[in-house]
């Protein structure tokens, strides 16, 4: 699996993705945005962090820099686009994905482990969980809270395009459980292909024992796995 | 090259001219300025004293903590890099090094919370990359009035929002650090970041400034007119209209800018294309460029309009002087200047030849060509005078110290509430509600968070990680600064062990109040001699640090407060302990002995708002034997959980073991047998203190290897499940409790105060 990292100025977590691809066998690779060309890529991944300071609006920036040209188009061949924190809000700044991602309702950034539930386990970076599954995984933002109009929000409900949401231990719904006010506890979303997916957590934070959770590492087995040749 | 003079510099036009008047604004007293006198053999111009009066600032020249400071042990086989340099740096194993330092933003934070509280992890994080290593943790350590205040409400909050905001964006985990509310700070809040960097030690870079004609480069943000003598005013006492008048010294920082401009600086470090990096800081390019100097035993020439800046008409005074942040000075090698300039433009970022290194030891200043200052370089940054007062102990301190507390330790109340109440106490209750504004997981390394008794980052293909604390209880430190000092060196030292780390060296930040005050420069030096003797027995030297004084208000100054940065290195991960107890039915045991003293305890402050009586004595050989014996334990891998017992006392201690981060507490039955008053007992603040927890098969040998090492130890109860309740007998008396009580009022507390919505008080 070939990867490509897309590294922003500020982004902070490409080298977690980095490191995250690899750890999966992925042959990973950063790629500053002013760089193009991703045709040699069977996976591109948009880092969280603060590209560009969040000056304007988280991600809004970011999505007008050369390589989201090209990011666009790798999305159309339908290859894994995955987007984590603010890549998440790139994807929804650039119309990859619908809705935007508003203040957390707190108006503080939040970071701390979250449970989420996984909803779909039929999309190429979730066929290694169980339905309904738990999983720990940390957030960290101040921008998380996902908002879309009525309209949106039915199209994703009703095309079960919601892949994660926010959850109690016990996998309920809660608006304790929300950390950030999102609407029906979304935490990531797919586009209508299922190739592209934005989240707020982190799961490449989330990968090994002793940094307090392995719950994000089948996210990317099954991103590796749906890639295999068959 | 000895004793270059001064050349005759003719008056800039529209600069005003020297008077005793302006000579005293600029921080400098009659015999300094006589000073300056005799190293220039002249009249300084305006822009002349203006750098004088940085460089010989408290901040900048450590003018009263100099000769002091020079008494702490320094060196060990593992010291890279001990203090003079950007940061101390110390060798980690497996070919990597550790940089690492603390820096106070004290005085910007008290007007201008905020900023003055982001530009301070700002600088640190600089002071790290420029050695050469990656930032991989940052740590802060606060200290607040009471939060009754509104006042004090919106400085911790603006405090806490600006350390978050700038080390989130930037990208660097927080992982630990410590927050003291206490009628003490309320003028002055004490803000102090600690930052972490690793490297291979082939990485290292030193900021002097050598090679004739080597060209210096300004990299990063512009020169604006924003922190213009801060330095200066950093090193004066506050007064009420600091308020406003100060904004303008406050700097303003962009994260944005730091982040590019520490992936420059590492892609410039390893281009090899640079001799030379150092933080344009304090004082800006005068502190940078006379100090690269000084280091490199060279002189340097500035040109003011080559200089980048924000506005027109700036004048090399302003420039000189400005503390615009993101800005790092650059030596690069002869030729190379191009390399630096495509560096710096893939990270769309400036840089700027503005001079060069020269051999005549001067620091030059010209603009448009013309020499507008021309000073010799080493005496503007070694001839710094430095004074030893005369420091003798205040009455109203011996008067409290010796205030009888029989009334206060025999009291009959309801022990169970008052342990609630201290459970409450912003100085007990837990921090998540400061730490969850932190990013604490980014880089994954983060092995231990903040909540626990150090912050632990792995280091990436080893099995080794470093772990690292601050500490110091102000109150214990003004009652009787040697032991305070001592005490805080401690509890850092007792902090590690308890994660499993060696303490390995020390940083340390000397928050004090104006050291031209004989009770307080008697603070400075006891504090000094403490941390002196604390730091040989632990075999913890001190790498570097920074000094803060003249905290005062109005002539009031805080709680002496020497800040201990420790840090200390793990070599197996898999043998991290944490705090939080493990499982029911494991034993509990209480390593070390209660020495019986409640003064200066969290107990009375909550009870009585009180801050008095006789500290806890610290018997540092004891300590050193407590530290090696929980490593040996640690090693052998035989306890489940470690916790340092201090603020609160042995039961606020217990409920923190039980309560862990709040997800799935246990419960407490437990039983201690000391021929004390109760609140003694359960209350008390003790040194060398630690909890443990052992599987019950693993108990004696605890046990044994504590006698092996001389240190007391008992088994003084077990873990059982949350339903079961928290509960402590103790001779005459008991605290019990339900589980949930004490999670609501240890995890409510701050939240409550916090968040709550306001009335109108200012």
């Amino acid at each position: 699996m070939k990867v490509a990292v897309i590294t922003f100025p500020g982004s902070n977590c490409d080298y977690d993705l980095f490191k995250a691809a690899q750890q999966v066998g992925g042959d990973a690779k950063f790629i500053w945005h002013r760089e193009r060309g991703l045709n040699n890529y069977d996976a591109v991944l948009l880092p969280g962090g603060f590209s560009y300071g969040d000056y304007l609006r988280a991600g809004a920036i970011a999505r007008m820099s050369p390589i989201m040209e090209d990011v666009i188009a790798f999305a159309k061949t339908g290859r894994p686009v995955l987007g984590i924190c603010n890549g998440f809000q790139i994807l929804c700044e650039s119309g990859l994905l619908p809705g935007a991602l508003m203040h957390n309702t707190s108006l503080k950034f939040e970071s701390k482990d979250v449970m989420l539930r996984v909803d779909r386990t039929d999309t190429m970076f979730t066929k290694d969980y169980k339905t309904g599954q738990v999983l720990r995984i940390p957030i960290a933002h101040g921008e998380g809270n996902y908002g879309a109009d009525d309209e949106t929000l039915e199209a994703l409900e009703d095309q079960g395009r919601v892949v994660f949401r926010y959850v109690d231990r016990d996998g309920e719904l809660s608006d304790e459980a929300n950390p950030n006010g999102s609407l029906n506890n979304i935490a990531g979303i797919t586009n209508e292909t299922g190739n592209v997916l934005g989240m707020m957590p982190h799961p490449e934070r989330a990968m090994e024992k002793l940094l307090g959770s392995t719950d994000g590492l089948a996210l990317f087995t099954s991103m590796a796995g749906s890639l295999q040749p068959s | 090259m000895t004793n270059p003079t001064a050349m005759q510099v003719p008056p800039r036009d529209g600069d005003p001219e020297i008077t005793p008047e302006i000579v005293a604004d600029h921080g400098l007293t009659p015999e300094e300025y006589e000073k300056v006198l005799k190293i220039m053999g002249r009249d300084p111009t305006f822009t002349e004293l203006g750098v004088f009066s940085a460089m010989w600032s408290e901040h900048c020249g450590y003018k009263n903590s100099k000769r002091l400071l020079r008494l702490l042990p320094t060196q060990a086989p593992w010291v890279i890099q001990g203090p003079g340099e950007n940061a101390g740096v110390i060798d980690v194993g497996d070919g990597y090094a550790l940089a690492f330092k603390i820096e106070s933003h004290n005085h910007p934070s008290a007007v201008e919370p905020y900023q003055g509280a982001a530009t301070g992890v700002g600088g640190i994080l600089r002071d790290i990359f420029t050695m050469g290593a990656r930032p991989v943790a940052v740590l802060d350590s606060l200290r607040f009035g009471d939060l009754d205040s509104g006042r004090v409400r919106y400085l911790f909050a603006g405090v806490v929002n600006g350390v978050g905001d700038y080390g989130n964006c930037v990208g660097i985990p927080n992982v630990g650090g410590e927050v003291q509310f206490d009628r003490g700070y309320e003028g002055n809040p004490i803000v102090n970041a600690m930052c972490l960097g690793l490297m291979r030690h082939e990485e290292l870079i030193t900021a002097a400034a050598t090679g004739n004609g080597a060209p210096l480069m300004a990299v990063g943000a512009r020169t604006g007119r924003d922190g213009i003598h801060g330095a200066t005013f950093a090193s004066e006492e506050l007064s009420e209209d600091s308020d406003e008048s100060s904004r303008p010294q406050v700097q303003v920082g962009d994260p944005f800018t730091e982040k590019l401009l520490l992936e420059a600086s590492l892609e410039l470090i390893a281009s090899g294309a640079i001799s030379g990096i150092q933080d344009m800081g304090a004082a800006g390019i005068t502190s940078s460029a006379s100090e690269m100097a000084g280091r490199g035993g060279s002189g340097v020439e500035l040109e003011m309009t080559d200089v980048p800046v924000r506005e027109d008409g700036m004048t090399p005074y302003e420039i000189l002087l400005s503390e615009s942040q993101e800005r790092m000075l650059v030596v690069a090698h002869p030729g190379r200047e191009d390399e630096v300039r495509e560096i710096l433009e893939k990270w769309e970022l400036e840089a700027a030849v503005i001079g060069q290194v020269t051999d005549d030891g001067k620091f030059r200043i010209l603009e448009n060509g013309n020499v507008v200052g021309d000073i010799p370089a080493l005496p503007l940054t070694d001839g710094c005078p430095t004074y030893e007062r005369e420091g003798i102990e205040s009455e109203e301190v011996i008067a409290l110290r010796e205030m009888d507390l029989t009334e206060h330790m025999t009291e009959e109340g309801d022990l169970t509430k008052d342990f609630l109440l201290l459970l409450r106490s912003p100085n007990v209750a837990s921090k998540r509600w400061i730490y969850e504004q932190y990013d604490t997981t980014v880089r994954t390394g983060t092995a231990v968070r903040p909540g626990g008794d150090s912050g632990v980052i792995r280091i990436r293909g080893t099995k080794r990680a470093i772990a690292a604390t601050t500490d110091c209880n102000g109150r214990l430190v003004y009652l009787e600064p040697r032991t305070g000092a001592m005490a805080a060196v401690a509890e850092a030292a007792r902090n590690l062990v308890c994660v499993g780390a060696l303490p390995t060296a020390i940083t340390n930040n000397l928050n004090f109040g104006n050291p031209l005050k004989t009770h307080i420069y008697y603070q400075l030096r006891e504090a000094v001699l403490g941390m002196r003797e604390a730091c040989s027995a632990f075999e913890t030297p001190v790498t570097g640090g920074n000094v803060s004084l003249f905290n005062e208000t109005d002539g009031k100054a805080i709680y002496p407060t020497p800040v201990i940065g420790m840090v200390g290195v793990i070599d197996d991960v898999s043998k991290i302990i944490h705090h939080a107890f493990k499982s029911a039915g494991d034993d509990i045991v209480l390593l070390g002995t209660n020495s019986g003293e409640i003064g200066g305890s969290e107990y009375l402050y909550v009870t009585s708002k009180l801050v008095a009586g006789n500290p806890p004595s610290l018997d540092l050989e004891a300590e050193r034997l407590l530290q090696q014996a929980v490593l040996k334990m640690n090693h052998e891998e035989v306890l489940n959980s470690a916790h340092d017992c201090s603020q609160g006392g042995l039961a606020a201690t217990l409920a923190e073991c039980a309560l862990g981060n709040g997800e799935t507490p246990l419960g407490v039955s437990a039983e201690v047998d000391e021929d004390l008053a109760p609140i003694v007992s359960l209350f008390g603040e003790s040194h060398g203190r630690i909890i443990a927890s052992t599987s019950p098969e693993n108990t004696e040998r605890v046990l044994a290897l504590a006698a092996l090492y001389d240190v007391p130890a008992k088994r003084i109860g077990t873990v059982t499940d949350m339903a079961s309740g928290f509960s402590i007998k103790v001779r005459s008396g008991s605290v019990q409790a339900r589980m949930t009580d004490l999670a609501e009022a240890y995890f409510g507390s701050i939240p409550n105060i916090m968040d709550a919505p306001t009335g109108s008080e200012a």
